[in-house]
């Protein structure tokens, strides 16, 4: 693979200009003509009977076009459990049900009209943590179930049970065993775009959705769904995605607003959009699934991981979407981080009165992580090994096949560890602190590793993870490459252009990708996973092989030689070194060695029986679905990463500053390392918010800091220095090699902090956020027991 | 009660009927369809509506329409030329990864060209003082750090 033009090359993003210029229209941008805006009233109760809802005020109110309850509407059940409607009729299971919309003229006469709708509830008791709803005689969140079967208890019936190997063997054989108990919370996606939505019926009640979803093919589905719902089942639906303002996840689903969109517009007969405010998104949008997980692992006298048991209780909320599924990726860290031959893993979700969760970038990986990685430092010092040096007794190695029967082809995890040792100064630091020198009077410094795996090559979650794709080559040697994948920021579009452009061997300037539109663009899976690049990419190369294939056919006829003796380079026709002997070419060639392929389009075109090229392909990855024991091979690639932070904790107050964070990735190859590094580093900083600083704080099931001053995103002035380290493997199933990398920055960052804190002031943080306050009652805690066991007078 | 102000916006003098409750936000993105004004929270904590007004950045979603009077303002879609030529900002960002999503992205440069105008040679701490109103989900900040260093050094 040599001489490559544009993979492995530092190139801006193709929107880039746009978004810096304000041209780029976000759907808090589009206006379409005739539209109405459309306003949610949510539930003011957590639990509760609705016994009447009167709107009869707000529909009288000068420029209320429409409105809505939960007995207007047909029965449309929504979710990953079909447990949803989008309005919600005699019961509120949350404070985000949604229980009444309105569409009016403008933002102010939606809003007003909301104050004008009566509501009449008869609370009910209520549940807020799984604990207590699992417990006797606690309330029924759901009586049935949506086949209509009765429900008699609050655990969801989903079948996440992993048994690799047997856990009590490897138990029974272990020197050293550590366990604990870890906790995660509810996070927001916080994309800076609020969520919105346009839905717009045409005369025939064709359906157009300007949207801003992750998932296009899919969410049309769902579309089709709810319009069958309505009485519209020959109706079409067309998804048109407008510039996003951020994804991670929040997009992955088809949210209630979206179906309310719907149903206003058919009710209006007008375009109807829906924006959120900041408030809602932080009440509505849901969240990074919140888990509780007990964690036990043990190891032999060499230090060689012998068994992992899991047992997770996750918050399901009121309804299910995504998060409900997160087990099936939390999975992948369980069974396959580090080699280890038995494992045991047990998640129950659990109904409650509080938000529901979706997906969120790493889909559960993060939080699983955390809780293994976090025990492997404490199980790594019951061992009296070294924690970097025990972590790399047990890394994963290329050709392993994992407990789970994933195929590890590639794996750069040694490496990671061992570059993010020396980023450390481990040894040095190791030294300093048994000599007492990592400490500046209240301030103590201390270091921390933790490792990640994650799906790098596409992830079979569905049936098909494919992804279809067009070349169309024009008069003048223009490529557009009709993709379904979906920019959100990552940087697919700009990646995708090098990749096609390299493969067809065009020049950059001469390729554009075409996107985001259902009715254009061939279907995808959807923009997850960390699959875009690895996909789309893999679409490119094999669809690039047909167009040249076309290409040549057609410049071999007209240049008297053989196909095969053809190449295109940089938007040229060559003619292979061979040929030239035949001396036929040069007959036909006005340059001597080349021509350009824009004429022999042309030449194609334009004679009897002309022709045109375009070339399509469904690219479907050779991975595999889960079985029913959960087990095959989900990803053809697998990435691997480290981070390692420096952290300095201050006895006094608490806090905990970042001095080093080092992250090193396995990439496979970096397509564009500067795109690549802002996956590293924005990843990364997500991770560090989760680890530090971000928690939807709930009351009731309700948020009480629903906003960026008491929600706490981390800011440029919270200095954390991010050092990116690209380890490239080179994967055969990879495009040029290339393995997904838009997840796993954040996965390794809680834990990896967690454990430099226990590093430098011995206080294990099981729970995030790692607030100073947290912190701080942990030193409290741990001096309260010294002075209990060993100074009993103090 | 509505008034007819008259102000500079993007070197151009302009007027609106403005009324008393409405901000600056809803004028430029409603009245001159600046687009490019974003709002990501309508509280005065994302930056994403930063605008520049006489020389200060500032949130325009908490800024009252009506204080424009006789100010000169200056939106994301006044910095680059006619012609599409970039501030060097706006180059920075785009040649340094600056800008994913993309949301928060005028009201990052509009920070950085406030604090470059007064102080055209800023530290680190200094630009990261400067920007710590503009949150960005995408990035974690490097990349928007290192390209208002390399604006630093390039002439408007």
């Amino acid at each position: 693979m040599s001489e490559l033009n544009y993979v492995g090359r530092r190139l801006p993003k193709v929107d880039a200009r746009d978004k810096v210029t304000g041209r780029a229209v976000y759907i808090n941008d589009l206006k379409r003509p005739g539209m109405l805006h459309g306003k949610i009233l949510y539930s003011a109760h957590p639990h509760a009977i609705v016994k009447s809802i009167d709107v009869s005020r707000a529909r009288a109110l000068p420029g209320v076009r429409a409105v809505l309850t939960g007995q207007d509407i047909p029965e449309m059940p929504i979710g990953f459990l079909q447990d949803n409607r989008p309005l919600k009729k005699d019961r509120v299971r949350t404070c985000r049900d949604e229980i009444a919309a309105v569409a009016a003229v403008d933002q102010e006469t939606a809003a007003e009209a909301l104050e004008l709708i009566r509501v009449e509830y008869e609370p009910l008791p209520a549940v807020f943590t799984p604990e207590e709803a699992l417990a006797e005689g606690a309330p029924l969140i759901h009586e049935y179930d949506a086949k209509g079967k009765p429900i008699t208890s609050n655990k969801l019936k989903l079948p996440w049970k992993l048994i690799c190997g047997d856990v009590e063997e490897g138990r029974g054989r272990s020197r050293h065993v550590a366990q604990g108990t870890y906790r995660t919370t509810w996070i927001n996606h916080c994309c800076l775009g609020t969520s919105g939505v346009i839905a717009e019926f045409d005369l025939d009640r064709n359906l157009t959705m300007y949207s801003i979803t992750q998932i296009p093919y899919l969410a049309q589905n769902d579309y089709l769904a709810a319009l069958k719902a309505m009485g519209l089942g020959r109706s079409r639906v067309r998804v048109v995605c407008q510039t996003i303002g951020g994804g991670f996840g929040s997009k992955l689903d088809t949210h209630c607003y979206e179906f309310i969109a719907i149903l206003l517009a058919q009710a209006t007969g007008k375009p109807v959009k829906i924006q959120f405010n900041r408030e809602e998104e932080f009440l509505a949008q849901a969240t990074r699934q919140p888990v509780v997980m007990e964690v036990s692992q043990g190891c032999d006298h060499n230090g060689r991981l012998a068994f992992r048991d899991v047992h997770m209780l996750l918050d399901n909320g009121g309804y299910t979407s995504w998060g409900a599924t997160t087990p099936s990726v939390m999975m992948v860290p369980i069974s396959s981080l580090y080699r280890v031959p038995n494992v045991r893993y047990v998640a129950d979700c659990v109904y409650t009165n509080n938000l529901y969760a979706q997906a969120m970038r790493g889909y559960g990986n993060p939080q699983a992580t955390f809780g293994i990685e976090s025990n492997l430092d404490q199980l790594a010092l019951e061992a009296g090994i070294d924690p970097v040096e025990f972590r790399l007794i047990n890394a994963n190695q290329g050709g392993d096949v994992t407990p789970q029967r994933f195929v590890v082809k590639t794996c750069g995890l040694p490496e990671c560890i061992e570059k993010v040792r020396d980023g450390l100064g481990w040894p040095e630091h190791r030294k300093a602190r048994e000599e007492g020198r990592n400490r500046d009077g209240h301030k103590v410094r201390g270091q921390g590793v933790a490792s990640l795996i994650h799906v790098g090559g596409g992830a079979r979650v569905y049936r098909s993870d494919g992804h279809g794709m067009i070349m169309k080559l024009d008069d003048f040697g223009q490529l557009k490459v009709f993709t379904g994948a979906v920019e959100i920021g990552q940087g697919n579009e700009t990646v995708l252009r090098q990749v096609a452009a390299e493969a067809v061997g065009l020049c950059i300037e001469d390729v554009q990708v075409v996107s985001h539109d259902t009715d254009i663009c061939p279907w995808d899976v959807g923009t997850h996973a960390s699959r875009a690049a690895f996909i789309s990419g893999n679409a490119a190369i094999q669809c690039a092989a047909e167009l040249r294939r076309k290409i040549f056919e057609l410049a071999a006829a007209q240049l008297e030689v053989g196909p095969d003796d053809l190449d295109l380079r940089q938007g040229m026709v060559v003619v292979a070194r061979g040929a030239e002997a035949e001396g036929q070419r040069l007959a036909v060639t006005e340059k001597g060695e080349s021509i350009p392929l824009s004429k022999v389009l042309r030449r194609g075109h334009f004679s009897p029986q002309g022709r045109m090229i375009i070339a399509e392909t469904f690219y479907d990855p050779p991975n595999e679905m889960l079985d029913k024991e959960f087990k095959g091979n989900l990803s053809c690639s697998w990435a691997f990463g480290a981070s390692g932070v420096e952290v300095e904790v201050d006895l006094q107050t608490g806090q905990v500053r970042i001095l080093k964070y080092l992250a090193a990735h396995d990439v496979g190859r970096a397509l564009n390392p500067m795109l690549l590094e802002g996956q590293i580093y924005g990843g990364s900083m997500m991770g560090v918010g989760m680890a530090l600083s971000e928690e939807v704080k709930l009351e009731r099931g309700r948020p009480v800091n629903g906003n960026f001053l008491d929600y706490k995103l981390l800011t440029a002035k919270d200095r954390v220095p991010i050092t990116p380290i690209i380890v490239e493997t080179d994967d055969p199933a990879g495009p040029y090699g290339a393995k997904g990398v838009g997840e796993p920055g954040c996965v390794p960052s809680a834990p990896a902090i967690a454990n430099a804190i226990f590093d430098a002031v011995g206080v294990r943080i099981s729970e995030l956020p790692i607030t100073p306050e947290r912190v701080l009652r942990a030193l409290r805690e741990k001096k309260e027991d010294y002075c209990r066991i060993a100074r009993p007078a103090c | 009660m509505k008034r007819t102000i008259e102000f500079e916006l993007n070197g151009q003098l302009v007027s609106a009927e403005v009324g008393g409750g409405q901000t600056l936000l809803e004028l430029l993105r409603q009245r001159f369809e600046l687009t490019g004004v974003k709002e990501g929270c309508g509280a005065g904590e994302c930056g994403a509506c930063t605008v520049i007004v006489d020389g200060r950045a500032l949130t325009a979603c908490i800024y009252p329409a009506m204080e424009a009077e006789g100010r000169s303002v200056t939106t994301i879609e006044g910095l680059a030329t006619a012609e599409g030529a970039l501030h060097p900002l706006q180059s920075a960002f785009v040649e340094h990864g600056a800008v994913q999503c993309g949301f928060c992205t005028p009201g990052n440069v509009l920070s950085a060209k406030a604090l470059l105008d007064q102080n055209p040679d800023p530290s680190e701490d200094e630009i990261r003082t400067a920007l710590e109103g503009n949150l960005c989900r995408c990035t974690g900040y490097q990349q928007i750090i290192e390209a208002v260093k390399a604006a630093a050094g390039r002439k408007p």
